[in-house]
C-alpha cells in the first residue's frame, strides 16, 4: 500500500540524497583545487558550502514536520530521526571540504612542498566512503556501510603516516613550516570527513537493523 | 453553474396533504365520541351520582349513584395489578435474562405469550369460570372451608385473577422490551465487579428498567379497567346492597354497569343520562389512574437521572 | 526494560478460543508482569478484546464459546471448576470501552463493588474517598458525590469507572479501549492516570491507539487473525519490531 506518508518519505530520502552528492563533489573539487592549485575552484567550493547549510536547514524542517505531523514509529522514525543526523553530518563533510579548499586557496600561492601522493589517496578513500554509504542508505544495504566504518582506519592511519611526514619536513627545513602546517590540516580535514562518513554509516546500520554500533570499535582511537 | 430552481414537488404535497387528513379525521373521531360523552354526562355529574349508591332504584336519574361500581373497579384494577406485576415482571425477566433467545423452550413461551394476546376476551371470562372459581375456587371450599361455598363463586379475587391473565402479554411484551433496553454494559459493569447474575438483575437491571415495567402496568390498569366480559362470570354483579368486604364477595363495576344500564333498562330514554356520567365516570377514572402510573413513572425517572444516595 | 522476567501474575498458556464454530484465539502464549502495563494491540477482529474478556471470565456469559488451555493467576488456573469465578472477577476488574457508570449516584457508583461484597458501612465511606482520589477524581467531585453519575463528562465517567474498578481492590485491571470515546484532554488524563496505577495494580489494556500503547505500556503484544505475532517491551516494538506484520501495523502500512 502506497501512502502519502510514504511519498514523503522518499521526497525526504531525495533531499538527502541531493546533499551528499554536492557534499560528495565539493569534497572532489576541493581536492582538485588541491592537486591543481586552483584557486578559483577552492573559492568555488568555499561558495557552495552555503547551499549545503540552506539544505540541511530545509531536511531538519521537513523531519520536524513529519515527526509532529505523522507521529512516525518503528523504522519510520529511525528514517527520520537518521535522516536529521546524515543531514548534520554531511554538512559537517562540506565544512571539512571549504575547509580544504581554503587552505588549497592559500597554498596555490606558495611552491610546491612535494608532489602530492598520500593525500590524494586519502581523499580518493573518503570520496568512496561517501558515495558507499550514500548507496547503503538509499539501496538499504548495511552491509555495505560496515565496509565503510572498516576503511575509516586507513583513513587514520594515512594520517597519522602523513602527520609524521610533515613534522620531519618541518624540523628539517623549517621554511616549509607554513605549507607544511597548511597540509597537515588538511589531512585533519580528511580525516575529519572519514568520521563523518564512519558516523552516516552507523547511522545507516542502525536504520536499517536498529542495531547501535556507536562506541564499539576496540580498534578505533 | 447555476443552481436549478427548485420545482414544485407534486407527489410530496398530495401525500402530506393525504396523510395530514387521515391524521386530521381520527382525532376528530376521538374528539367526537368524548365531546358526546363528556357533553351528555356532564349533566349526570354530581357528588350525590359519584358517591351515592343505588339503594333508591338503579334506573332512576334523579337518585342513583356510582360509588359502589367506581370502588368495585378499583379494587378490580388494584388487585389485578399485585397479579400481574410480579408474574409479568418474572416471566420477563426469564426470557430476557435467563432463557437463551433463540431455544425451542423460548419460542414456545413467546407463541403463547403472543396467543394469549389474541384470544378474545369473553374466553377470558368463560376460563375464569371454569378454572379460577370452578376448579381453584372450589378446590379451596372442600380443602379448607368443608364444603362450605365460599370461594368456589364469582369473586372479587377471581375476576381480578382472570383480569391479570389478561393482561399478562401486555406487562410481559413491555416489561421485557423494558428489560432489553437496559444497556448490556451496565449488566457487564457489575458482573466484572464481582456480582452475581441476580445481584446485577435486583440492583441493577429491574431498577434501570422500572419506567417501562410502569408502562406495562399502566396500559395493562386501562384495559382492566374497561374490560366487562372477563368479569361478567367471575365476579361482577349486578347489583349488590353492600360493597365488597372480602376478597370472595362479589362486586359492582363500572364497565358491567353500563353493560346493564344499555341492556337491561325498562326505560332507556331515562336511563340514558346515566349511562352517559356513568361512562364519563369510567373514563375519568380510567384516565387518573394511568396520570398515578405517569406520574410515578416520572418521579422514578427523575430519581434515576438525579440519584439521591 | 528487560523482557518481563518479574514473577508473572498471569500466565497464558496454549489459549485457543472459539465462538461458536469461528475460532478466535489460536495458541496464544503470554506472560503479564506484575505492576506493569501491557498493552494489546492489533487490528479489528484479531482477538485481543477475547483474550481480555478470557482473563475475568466474561466470556462465561457468552453461551456459544469454548475455551482450550491454561490462563494460571499466581499459580492457580482460573478455570478450574474449583475456582469462583465471582471472587476472580473481584481480582480481576474490567474498565470498559464505552463508560457505563451505573444509573445511581457517584459514591453509590464506587460503593457498589463493596456493598456487593459485604463492606461495613462506616469503612465504605473511607474506601470511596480513597478510590476516588486514586483515579484522580476527588477533588472534582466531592462536593457532590450524592449527585447522579450520568451528570459527569464523558472522561469523568470514565475515571468514575476506574475508580469502581479499583475500590474492591482487584489485582489486575483490565482495559478494553477506555478512552476510544473520549476526547484527547480527557484521554491524556486517563493515560496519566494509567502510569500512576501500575504501581498498585498490573494493567492490561486494549488500545487501537498505537501512540497510547507508547505513552502508557511497558509491553505491548501485537495480535493479528487471533495469533500472537509479536510480544516484546513497548520500548523494542514501537522502534524496532522483529516482525514485518508488526512494523506494518504499527506503522500504518497493513493490509
Amino acid at each position: 500500500m502506497e501512502l502519502h506518508f510514504d511519498q514523503e518519505l522518499a521526497q525526504l530520502k531525495e533531499r538527502l540524497l541531493l546533499m551528499s552528492s554536492l557534499t560528495e563533489q565539493s569534497v572532489a573539487q576541493a581536492l582538485k583545487a588541491l592537486v591543481q592549485r586552483d584557486a578559483a575552484l577552492a573559492k568555488k567550493v568555499d561558495a557552495d558550502d552555503d547551499a549545503l547549510d540552506r539544505l540541511q536547514v530545509e531536511i531538519d524542517e521537513r523531519c520536524i514536520r513529519l515527526l509532529a505531523l505523522r507521529q512516525p514509529l518503528a523504522r519510520d522514525l529511525r528514517l527520520i530521526t537518521m535522516a536529521m543526523k546524515i543531514s548534520t553530518d554531511l554538512e559537517r563533510i562540506g565544512d571539512q571540504a571549504s575547509g580544504i579548499a581554503r587552505r588549497a586557496s592559500e597554498l596555490s600561492a606558495e611552491p610546491e612542498l612535494k608532489p602530492l601522493v598520500d593525500i590524494p589517496r586519502m581523499g580518493e578513500i573518503c570520496q568512496r566512503m561517501i558515495r558507499d554509504v550514500l548507496d547503503a542508505f538509499v539501496y538499504a544495504k548495511p552491509e555495505l556501510a560496515r565496509q565503510v566504518i572498516q576503511r575509516d582506519e586507513d583513513v587514520d592511519q594515512l594520517n597519522k603516516q602523513l602527520q609524521r611526514e610533515l613534522t620531519s619536513f618541518m624540523i628539517e627545513d623549517p621554511g616549509t613550516i607554513t605549507r607544511a602546517l597548511l597540509l597537515m590540516r588538511i589531512a585533519r580535514n580528511l580525516e575529519r570527513i572519514g568520521d563523518h562518513a564512519t558516523n552516516i554509516a552507523e547511522e545507516v546500520v542502525y536504520l536499517y537493523e536498529a542495531r547501535d554500533i556507536r562506541h564499539q570499535h576496540a580498534d578505533r582511537p | 453553474m447555476p443552481l436549478r430552481r427548485k420545482k414544485t414537488d407534486w407527489h410530496s404535497l398530495l401525500f402530506t396533504g393525504a396523510t395530514g387528513l387521515m391524521t386530521f379525521s381520527i382525532v376528530a373521531m376521538v374528539a367526537l365520541i368524548l365531546g358526546n360523552i363528556v357533553w351528555n354526562g356532564a349533566a349526570q355529574m354530581s357528588l350525590r351520582f359519584i358517591f351515592g349508591g343505588t339503594k333508591e332504584g338503579m334506573f332512576d336519574a334523579a337518585t342513583t349513584g356510582v360509588f359502589p361500581m367506581i370502588f368495585g373497579t378499583v379494587a378490580l384494577v388494584v388487585l389485578m395489578t399485585l397479579c400481574v406485576l410480579p408474574v409479568g415482571v418474572i416471566t420477563a425477566i426469564y426470557l430476557s435474562e435467563y432463557a437463551r433467545s433463540n431455544s425451542i423452550v423460548t419460542r414456545v413461551i413467546r407463541g403463547a405469550i403472543n396467543n394469549l394476546a389474541g384470544v378474545p376476551s369473553i374466553v377470558f371470562g368463560l376460563f375464569g369460570l371454569g378454572f379460577f372459581v370452578q376448579f381453584v375456587g372450589g378446590g379451596i371450599d372442600r380443602v379448607f372451608c368443608g364444603g362450605q361455598l365460599t370461594y368456589g363463586k364469582p369473586a372479587l379475587i377471581w375476576a381480578s385473577a382472570t383480569m391479570a391473565v389478561l393482561t399478562l402479554p401486555v406487562v410481559i411484551v413491555a416489561s421485557e422490551e423494558a428489560l432489553r433496553a437496559v444497556p448490556q454494559g451496565l449488566r457487564e459493569a457489575s458482573m466484572a465487579l464481582g456480582a452475581t447474575k441476580l445481584e446485577t438483575i435486583l440492583k441493577i437491571v429491574l431498577p434501570e428498567a422500572l419506567p417501562g415495567v410502569i408502562t406495562g402496568a399502566i396500559l395493562a390498569v386501562s384495559r382492566g379497567a374497561g374490560e366487562v366480559a372477563p368479569i361478567m362470570f367471575t365476579g361482577a354483579a349486578y347489583y349488590l346492597a353492600h360493597l365488597p368486604a372480602h376478597l370472595s364477595d362479589q362486586f359492582m363495576n363500572l364497565g358491567y354497569h353500563v353493560f346493564v344500564l344499555s341492556t337491561q333498562s325498562p326505560d332507556i330514554e331515562r336511563t340514558k343520562p346515566i349511562l352517559f356520567g356513568t361512562v364519563l365516570v369510567l373514563l375519568t377514572l380510567t384516565f387518573l389512574l394511568n396520570f398515578a402510573g405517569v406520574v410515578v413513572r416520572a418521579r422514578i425517572r427523575a430519581r434515576a437521572r438525579h440519584a439521591h444516595g | 526494560m528487560d523482557k518481563p522476567n518479574i514473577q508473572p501474575v498471569l500466565q497464558i498458556r496454549r489459549l485457543n478460543f472459539w465462538y461458536g464454530a469461528k475460532q478466535a484465539l489460536f495458541d496464544v502464549n503470554l506472560d503479564i508482569a506484575a505492576n506493569c502495563t501491557t498493552a494489546l494491540i492489533g487490528p479489528s477482529g484479531c482477538g485481543k478484546s477475547t483474550l481480555l474478556r478470557c482473563l475475568n471470565r466474561m466470556n462465561d456469559l457468552n453461551d456459544a464459546q469454548r475455551i482450550e488451555g491454561t490462563i494460571t493467576m499466581h499459580g492457580m488456573d482460573i478455570r478450574a471448576p474449583e475456582v469462583d469465578v465471582i471472587e476472580l472477577r473481584k481480582r480481576v476488574g474490567m474498565v470498559f470501552q464505552k463508560s457505563n457508570p451505573f444509573p445511581k449516584s457517584i459514591f453509590e457508583n464506587v460503593a457498589y463493588g463493596l456493598r456487593i461484597q459485604g463492606a461495613k458501612k462506616n469503612h465504605l465511606e473511607e474506601k470511596v474517598e480513597a478510590s476516588l482520589r486514586r483515579a484522580a477524581l476527588w477533588e472534582e467531585v466531592k462536593d457532590r458525590l450524592h449527585d447522579s453519575a450520568l451528570a459527569l463528562s464523558g472522561g469523568q465517567q470514565q475515571r468514575l469507572c476506574i475508580a469502581r474498578t479499583i475500590a474492591v481492590e482487584p489485582d489486575v485491571v483490565l482495559m478494553d479501549e477506555p478512552c476510544s470515546a473520549l476526547d484527547p484532554t480527557a484521554t491524556a488524563k486517563i493515560e496519566e492516570l494509567i502510569q500512576d496505577l501500575k504501581r498498585y495494580y498490573t494493567i492490561i489494556i486494549v488500545t487501537h491507539n498505537m501512540q497510547q500503547a507508547t505513552r502508557c505500556s511497558d509491553f505491548t503484544a501485537f495480535f493479528y487473525l487471533g495469533r500472537l505475532v509479536e510480544f516484546d517491551t513497548t520500548d523494542n516494538i514501537f522502534t524496532n519490531p522483529a516482525n514485518k506484520q508488526t512494523e506494518d501495523y504499527i506503522t500504518g502500512r497493513f493490509g
